[in-house]
């Protein structure tokens, strides 16, 4: 039920800003008929994927993504020292699997979404406890086989569990 | 202020054009499918964050600095989602990556 209050007033807050009109009575009728739609829509999938857990998880994300920012900086540098200097920088493409110690689906997608997001390493498929990352570099490779982000997105998601 | 604000912007701007001619130069000098995804991962990420950084200078506290927010949120939400499928689809598909030599042994073993 608390989700349901939060996804009312999340996308009569997300609808206001993205239209920008608040005083046409027209336009916000409209707007009350797409929140209303979009919350049936929703509830039809929370009865099969039940989703209401994630709502805990929105404190922890800033700090997350002040941590994956840095991380996406980092790994741009890195491959643009290969694209501006091949030479000095030669590629090194690597495939390896690796065990992910989240547990639930929202915390697997959020770990190989994490990784895909930073360039140089794409996670090819996820099977049970484990990701296929290909990575540009086998640094990046074995950083993150190191499992810092993995421990991050593991507390993360400790939240929802 | 006015100067200082619109001198970082600009610096934000050019960094972010600066990246997603570097994206495409890689797009190029890349050798195979695998390793160009990579060089399109700068333009979907630093790239865009830079312009819509120098962007949001621009606009100030204004609807539109929102709205660009939420382009950079989505932005980053689901091109991670895109490159997954990509690469997924060629790997499904028997595409061979090109890998660095000690490597073959690694991947078999996976």
């Amino acid at each position: 039920m608390l989700y349901l209050v939060f996804l009312t007033f999340g996308l009569a807050t997300f609808w206001l800003l993205m239209s920008g009109f608040w005083d046409n009575p027209l336009l916000l009728s409209f707007g009350v008929i797409s929140v209303l739609l979009c919350l049936f829509f929703a509830w039809k999938i929370e009865k099969k994927y039940p989703f209401h857990k994630a709502i805990s998880l929105l404190p922890g994300l800033p700090l997350f993504w002040m941590w994956l920012f840095k991380e996406v900086v980092v790994a741009n540098i890195d491959v643009l020292k290969r694209i501006w200097l091949p030479e000095e920088f030669p590629l090194s493409p690597t495939i390896r699997t690796l065990p992910m110690s989240q547990k639930t689906r929202l915390g697997k997608t959020t770990y190989a979404n994490a990784i895909t997001l930073t360039p140089g390493t794409i996670s090819m498929d996820v099977k049970g406890n484990e990701v296929t990352v290909y990575g540009l570099l086998k640094e990046s490779v074995d950083d993150l086989e190191k499992g810092e982000m993995d421990k991050r997105v593991s507390k993360l998601e400790k939240r929802i569990l | 202020m006015e100067i200082l604000i619109n001198f970082i912007s600009a610096i934000l701007l050019v960094l972010g054009v600066f990246l997603g001619i570097s994206g495409a130069i890689g797009l190029f000098r890349f050798p195979d499918f695998y390793t160009r995804m990579h060089a399109a991962g700068v333009t979907d990420t630093l790239c865009t964050a830079c312009i819509i950084g120098g962007l949001v200078l621009q606009a100030g506290f204004t609807l539109i600095t929102v709205k660009l927010i939420f382009i950079l949120l989505f932005t980053w939400y689901s091109s991670p989602a895109a490159g997954h499928a990509l690469i997924k689809a060629a790997h499904k598909t028997g595409l061979r990556p090109l890998l660095r030599k000690d490597s073959e042994q690694e991947e078999k073993s996976s």
